[in-house]
C-alpha cells in the first residue's frame, strides 16, 4: 500500500469519528485546500471531498448549489487530484471522495482509482451505485487499494445483511429518507439500524444525512462509530465564500467536541 | 444465476444475497440499462418489478387495462393512409399511426394507464411524474383523476413557461405542478427533482416515469405498455397491404413512442427501424439534443446509455424547439439497438421539423406535435427514393395544439397563449 494512503479504519481507532464534507472547488480549489487543512486542525477525523456533478440527484439544495458554484468556477477532476496531492502530505487523516458515477466512468475506472492511489485517496462514496451494480467499480478500486463505501438506507431492511457483509472502509448509514440536507429532527430509528448493521460486520458505522447540531452529533455518537456532516458545512461556505475558514473551523471544533466526550 | 433473454431486459432474480457477490445488474440491454440509483430506492424498484412481473401475467389486470385502452383512451388508434402525402412525395406509401387521436392527445396515455393501474394494485395512493412538453404530465394527471390518486408533477421552469396551457390543464385535472428551477430547468432537471421527491416518500407514492429510461424495470415496463402501438400497427398494415412495411419511423427523446412502435418489428429484420432525434440548431452546434449523434456512453438517471456530456462527464445542457425531445439521454434499449445496428438514429433539425409540421398541416390537414414532426421530416427525405410497392409507417405520437404558438413565434409571428 502507498504510505500516503491512510487506512479509513484509522479514523475510528479509539474514538468516535467526526467526518466532514466539502465540495471541491467551492468557491475555489485553493479555498477547498485551506478548508480541508482547517477542518483537520479542528479535529475532523476523516474528510469527504465532493467531486461536483452537474446533476446530483441525491443532494438537497445546499449541496446542489455548491456543485453548480464549483463547476462554474471551472474545477475539473484533474485539478481536484492535484489539490489532493498537495494537501495529502499536510494532514494525517484518511481522505475519501464523494461523487456520482458518471465523472468516474468517464475518467475510466482503472485510471481514476490508479490516480486515487497516487495522490492518497483511501475510499469513494457513490450514492448512485447500489450493491447490485458495484462489481466492476469495486474490482477496479480493489486493484489500487481504494475502498468503495456502502450506503445503507432506512428502506434497506432485508438488504442490510447482504450490503453489510461486503462493506469496506466504513458503512455510510443514511439516517433519513430523501436527499442530503439539514433536518429539524431525524425520525428514523437510527439506533436500531446501527445495531442491525453491526450484527453483520465489524466495519465501523457512520451516520449521515440531516445532522447539523452538536446535540444531534452527541446523541448519535452514543451508539454509532461516526457522524457525517455535509450540508451544514457547505452552507457556511455558501454564506461566507472565500472567507469561510474561521466559521468552518469553529463549527467543526464544536461538533467534534460534542462527540469526543463519548469516546470509546 | 441471471438468465438473460434478449430485449426483455429480463433476468431471473438471482439469489446471491449474503455471499458478498453482487448479483450483477438487472435489466441489461447489452452494455446498457441497469439500476444506478440510491440505495434508498432499491427495495422500491425491486418491489415494482415483482408487482409488474405478477400483473403482466395476470389476465384480470390485462383485461382491465385493455378495457381502459379501448373505452377510455380510444384504442386501437387509426392507421391512416396518407394518400396526398404519398402522391406528393412519389415513392413508398405513407401510413400514419395516429397516436395523436388518443385521449389526452398523445401516446403517453398508454403508459400512464398501465403504470397508474399497477400503482393502484400495489396500494399506492399518490403518483408523481416528470414532464417535458407537458404531454406526460397531462396524461399522468388524467390517469390520477380517473383512478382517484393524488398527483404531483415536476416540470422545468423553462417548460412551464413554454407550455402554460398544459400547466393549467394539469391543474384542472387536480394535479399540483411544481416548476423546477435547478440546473437547466428543463426535462432532465424535472427527472432529477422527481427522483429526489420519490427518495423522500416511497411508502404511498409511485413514480410514473414517462419514457423508456431510468432504472430497470422502467425501460422494460414502459416499452411493454407502449408496445400496443407496434402490435396494432403490424396487424393493421398486414390487413391493408398484406405485407410488412419497409420502414417504421418515430421521434426519439427518451424514446417511448419509438420503442413502442419498434418492439413488435424488431424480430422482422426486413423492417428498417428509424429513430429521429432532435438536432436542434444542428449536430455541429452546442444547441442540440441528438444523443446518438453527439453523445457518449455514460451512467445517469439510473441507467447506462448514451448521454450528451462534456469532457469531464458532466451532463451537457441540450436544446431543441421541442420540449418533449429536449433530453440529454436516450433509453437503454435504443442504445443497444444502435450498437447492434438493428435500428438507425438520424438527427433532424428544428427547421426541418417545423417545415414538416407545416407540410403535414397543409397536405393532410393534420397538426402534429412538433416532436412527431421530426419523424415526418425524415420520412419526407427517404420516401421519394423508395419503391411504390413498399410502405412506411410514421408514428404520429401526439397532436400539435400545444405547439401552435411556439411555431408561430419561430416564424416571427408573436402569438402568446
Amino acid at each position: 500500500m502507498n504510505e500516503k494512503m491512510v487506512p479509513i479504519k484509522q479514523a475510528f481507532e479509539g474514538k468516535r469519528a467526526f467526518i466532514a464534507f466539502v465540495t471541491a472547488g467551492d468557491p475555489s480549489i485553493e479555498r477547498t485546500e485551506e478548508y480541508i487543512l482547517r477542518m483537520v486542525r479542528a479535529g475532523a477525523d476523516l474528510i469527504e471531498i465532493g467531486i461536483p456533478f452537474s446533476d446530483p440527484t441525491a443532494e438537497g439544495p445546499v449541496i446542489q448549489e455548491a456543485n453548480i458554484r464549483a463547476l462554474r468556477g471551472g474545477v475539473t477532476v484533474s485539478k481536484i487530484f492535484e489539490m489532493v496531492g498537495r494537501v495529502r502530505p499536510k494532514v494525517d487523516v484518511p481522505l475519501v471522495f464523494m461523487t456520482y458515477l458518471n465523472p468516474v466512468y468517464h475518467y475510466g475506472y482503472g485510471a481514476f482509482f490508479a490516480r486515487c492511489h497516487e495522490v492518497g485517496v483511501s475510499g469513494i462514496i457513490l450514492p448512485d451505485l447500489p450493491f447490485e451494480e458495484k462489481g466492476p467499480v469495486a474490482e477496479a478500486a480493489a486493484v489500487h487499494g481504494v475502498d468503495v463505501v456502502s450506503l445503507i438506507a432506512p428502506t434497506s431492511k432485508e438488504r442490510i445483511g447482504m450490503i453489510a457483509a461486503g462493506a469496506q472502509g466504513f458503512v455510510y448509514l443514511v439516517s433519513s429518507m430523501g436527499v442530503t440536507g439539514v433536518r429539524r429532527s431525524i425520525q428514523t430509528d437510527v439506533r436500531e439500524m446501527v445495531d442491525t448493521v453491526k450484527r453483520y460486520t465489524d466495519v465501523p458505522v457512520a451516520v449521515g444525512f440531516g445532522i447539523h447540531t452538536p446535540e444531534q452529533a452527541a446523541q448519535i455518537s452514543a451508539y454509532a462509530d461516526g457522524v457525517i456532516v455535509g450540508s451544514a458545512i457547505v452552507k457556511l461556505i455558501a454564506e461566507h465564500g472565500a472567507d469561510a475558514g474561521d466559521e468552518v473551523e469553529a463549527y467543526v471544533r464544536g461538533m467534534k467536541g460534542a462527540i469526543t466526550c463519548k469516546s470509546v | 444465476m441471471g438468465q438473460k433473454t434478449y430485449g426483455g431486459g429480463e433476468f431471473e432474480r438471482s439469489n446471491l444475497a449474503g455471499q458478498g457477490i453482487p448479483a450483477q445488474s438487472r435489466g441489461r440491454y447489452g452494455a446498457h440499462g441497469g439500476q444506478y440509483i440510491p440505495e434508498t430506492l432499491m427495495n422500491e424498484v425491486i418491489r415494482l418489478e415483482e408487482a409488474y412481473t405478477f400483473y403482466k401475467n395476470d389476465p384480470a389486470f390485462q383485461e382491465e387495462l385493455g378495457k381502459l385502452f379501448r373505452e377510455y383512451a380510444g384504442r386501437p388508434s387509426l392507421l391512416y393512409f396518407a394518400q396526398k402525402m404519398t402522391n406528393d412525395l412519389g415513392g413508398a406509401k405513407v401510413y400514419l399511426k395516429r397516436e395523436d387521436l388518443n385521449h389526452t392527445g398523445s401516446h403517453k396515455i398508454n403508459n400512464v394507464l398501465g403504470q397508474t393501474l399497477l400503482a393502484k394494485k400495489m396500494g399506492k395512493t399518490r403518483i408523481i411524474a416528470e414532464t417535458g412538453a407537458g404531454q406526460h404530465g397531462v396524461a399522468a394527471a388524467t390517469a390520477a383523476a380517473l383512478m382517484d390518486m393524488e398527483c404531483e408533477i415536476f416540470m422545468g421552469k423553462e417548460d412551464t413557461d413554454r407550455q402554460v396551457l398544459n400547466v393549467y390543464r394539469m391543474e384542472l385535472l387536480g394535479a399540483r405542478v411544481h416548476p423546477v428551477t435547478s440546473g437547466t430547468a428543463t426535462l432532465k432537471d424535472a427527472v432529477n427533482e422527481t427522483m429526489r421527491e420519490w427518495a423522500g416518500r416511497v411508502e404511498d407514492t409511485a413514480y410514473v416515469l414517462g419514457s423508456v429510461m431510468g432504472p430497470h424495470p422502467f425501460p422494460m415496463m414502459v416499452r411493454d405498455f407502449q408496445s400496443v402501438i407496434g402490435r396494432e400497427a403490424k396487424s393493421q398494415i398486414l390487413e391493408i397491404e398484406g405485407k410488412l412495411p419497409a420502414a417504421v419511423l418515430a421521434c426519439v427523446g427518451g424514446g417511448s413512442n419509438a420503442m413502442g412502435m419498434f418492439h413488435e418489428f424488431v424480430p422482422h429484420e426486413e423492417v428498417a427501424l428509424i429513430g429521429c432525434e432532435a438536432a436542434g440548431r444542428g449536430v455541429d452546434t452546442f444547441e442540440t439534443a441528438a444523443t446518438i449523434a453527439v453523445g457518449k456512453p455514460g451512467i445517469f438517471h439510473g441507467m447506462h446509455s448514451y448521454f450528451c456530456q462534456d469532457g469531464e462527464g458532466q451532463i451537457a445542457p441540450v436544446y431543441s424547439i421541442s420540449a418533449g425531445l429536449d433530453y440529454p439521454g436516450i433509453g437503454p434499449e435504443h442504445a443497444w439497438l444502435h450498437d447492434t445496428g438493428r435500428a438507425t438514429y438520424v438527427p433532424v433539425t428544428d427547421e426541418e421539423a417545423v417545415r414538416a409540421f407545416e407540410y403535414l398541416a397543409r397536405t393532410e390537414g393534420i397538426i402534429s406535435a412538433i416532436e412527431s414532426a421530426h419523424a415526418v421530416a425524415h420520412a419526407m427525405e427517404i420516401v421519394p427514393g423508395m419503391s411504390p410497392d413498399d410502405s412506411v409507417i410514421i408514428c404520429l405520437s401526439g397532436r400539435g395544439d400545444k405547439d401552435v404558438a411556439a411555431i408561430a413565434r419561430y416564424r416571427g409571428r408573436d402569438i402568446h397563449e
